[in-house]
């Protein structure tokens, strides 16, 4: 991938900040999430609480199906393709999808390697607990990260876990003198120029979204509180009692994030939050999924 | 001379960026989430992002009608790429069946500029690119284009300041600029130099 292309691809992710990208698995989603607000849709077959409910191998979503959804809305569609499947991901670039999320949430297909992402067009997301898996992604050449949280939860504790780390990671990066980064980058297990990027810049190098058991407007806010540039919902608002009215509270919520009190109206008569489970009653940690 | 204080709408998408090149000029920047943000300004910039998104929120957030009244009587106003077309008075949706686009547009829109706008004209993302053109007036400009929407058709008081290959990709009208590209997003600060000098014009003229 020429330089250019990746610029091009992080002002793609700097456009979508301060939005909020939702889940949908039919068309008909797809609509309700635009109306609503979202400012991106990412099309998969089953939301992370159904491919934790079903179990067994979960993979890249047929591409007709995706293509019904890029066919409903007219802003950006993303897909996922499992870690390491740079095939699935070659078919996503085919079928003109605007992002690739390389995702936990699906059945790893490499437990080594992740996808050498530079050799793509097409942008690529990808999910980080710490400061270290954001630079080894953006390494391999992601336009944007995430936090991973724990997907199909409704609990958002890892997601507020991995976005306190990373922002701390950051600021003690910043507050190192130049010769301490060439330990600070091994330490880290990334390159000493992401390393100095992030020293002189206070930020990574590219946008930094909240994701993983966002449920509701105050989820929703408290990240970007806690410093993400916008933020994924993905079982929160087809999981819930009013999908079209929590969406757009929480796409008001993301845009208002520090009006406490239009959240407290935005979070009146919302129905129904996704139940969520707790990390403890849960066997499958995706979070720990390519590392 | 007084810095100008320049409001940069701020409900969704890339406005950030706008801000720092502004303010890296020596503009008083302020972000417009609500109509009391509209006191006092001396320009306002309609940054890039989701046109949609930021269509809705105008309406949900009560600015619509103040922004709307505002830019009509000549608050001097520069919108890029979403901005644009949030300013376009028609708009043209190619490639989707999309219901909110049909329903919503061009009454989401505040349509104080005499052009059509077609949305998503070069496609999808990896349609995106980055060229350099002439910009009547400012010179020579990297444009950098995401998922970007250009200018079919505009009215002949509306004055073209830039073409790229037969499509109108910039455009001034009275006291509004719009732009199909992203010039917070190039190195060069031409754009918003010259945006802030018609601020500065324009609040010492009143």
């Amino acid at each position: 991938m020429e330089q250019t292309q990746y610029e091009l691809n992080k002002g793609l992710a700097q456009m979508l900040k301060g939005g909020v990208i939702m889940d949908v698995t039919t068309p008909e989603q797809a609509k309700i999430a635009e109306e609503a607000g979202a400012c991106a849709v990412m099309a998969l077959e089953r939301i992370p609480a159904d491919i934790r409910a079903a179990g067994g191998v979960s993979r890249m979503s047929d591409p007709k199906m995706i293509k019904g959804i890029q066919n409903a809305v007219s802003i950006p569609v993303m897909a996922k393709c499992r870690i390491g499947h740079f095939v699935e991901a070659q078919i996503l670039q085919a079928i003109e999808i605007d992002y690739i999320d390389e995702s936990e949430v699906l059945s790893p297909a490499d437990d080594v390697y992740h996808i050498d992402k530079t050799a793509f067009k097409v942008p690529f997301v990808c999910g980080a607990r710490d400061l270290g898996e954001a630079l080894r992604r953006i390494n391999e050449g992601a336009a944007m990260i995430r936090t991973k949280g724990e997907p199909g939860t409704g609990d958002v504790v890892q997601a507020v876990r991995h976005m306190r780390k990373m922002n701390a990671q950051i600021r003690q990066l910043g507050s190192m003198k130049k010769d301490e980064l060439f330990e600070a980058a091994k330490q880290l297990q990334v390159p000493y120029e992401l390393a100095l990027y992030v020293h002189e810049n206070g930020k990574l190098p590219v946008v930094n979204f909240a994701a993983g058991g966002v449920a509701t407007p105050a989820d929703a806010a408290l990240m970007m509180q806690l410093g993400a540039e916008g933020v994924f919902v993905g079982s929160g608002i087809f999981k819930s009692g009013n999908p079209a009215k929590r969406a757009s509270a929480i796409v008001q919520a993301v845009t208002n994030y520090r009006e406490a009190a239009l959240i407290a109206k935005l979070s009146e008569d919302l129905g129904e939050a996704m139940v969520g489970i707790n990390p403890e009653e849960i066997r499958l940690i995706m979070e720990e999924r390519g590392q | 001379m007084r810095n100008s204080k320049i409001g940069v709408l701020a409900l969704q998408g890339a406005f950030i960026e706008h801000e720092h090149m502004l303010t890296g000029l020596g503009a008083v920047c302020t972000e417009v989430r609500q109509p009391s943000d509209l006191q006092g300004l001396d320009g306002i910039v309609l940054p890039g992002g989701e046109s949609t998104v930021q269509g809705q929120l105008l309406h949900k957030s009560g600015l619509f009608a103040p922004l709307q009244k505002r830019i009509a009587d000549g608050l001097p106003t520069l919108g890029t790429c979403a901005g644009l077309i949030l300013l376009a008075q028609e708009i043209n949706n190619p490639d989707t069946d999309s219901e909110a686009q049909k329903r919503t547009a061009p009454s989401a829109h505040l349509g104080t500029l005499p052009v059509t706008v077609r949305r998503n004209a070069y496609g999808r993302q990896l349609s995106s690119f980055v060229t350099e053109q002439t910009v009547t007036g400012i010179g020579n400009c990297p444009m950098v284009f995401i998922r970007a929407p250009y200018i079919e058709r505009a009215e002949k008081n509306v004055k073209i300041l830039a073409e790229v290959d037969g499509n109108i990709v910039a455009v001034k009208y009275g006291n509004q600029i719009g732009l199909s590209f992203h010039p917070e997003l190039s190195e060069s600060t031409k754009i918003h130099e010259w945006f802030l000098s018609q601020c500065e014009y324009t609040a010492f003229s009143a």
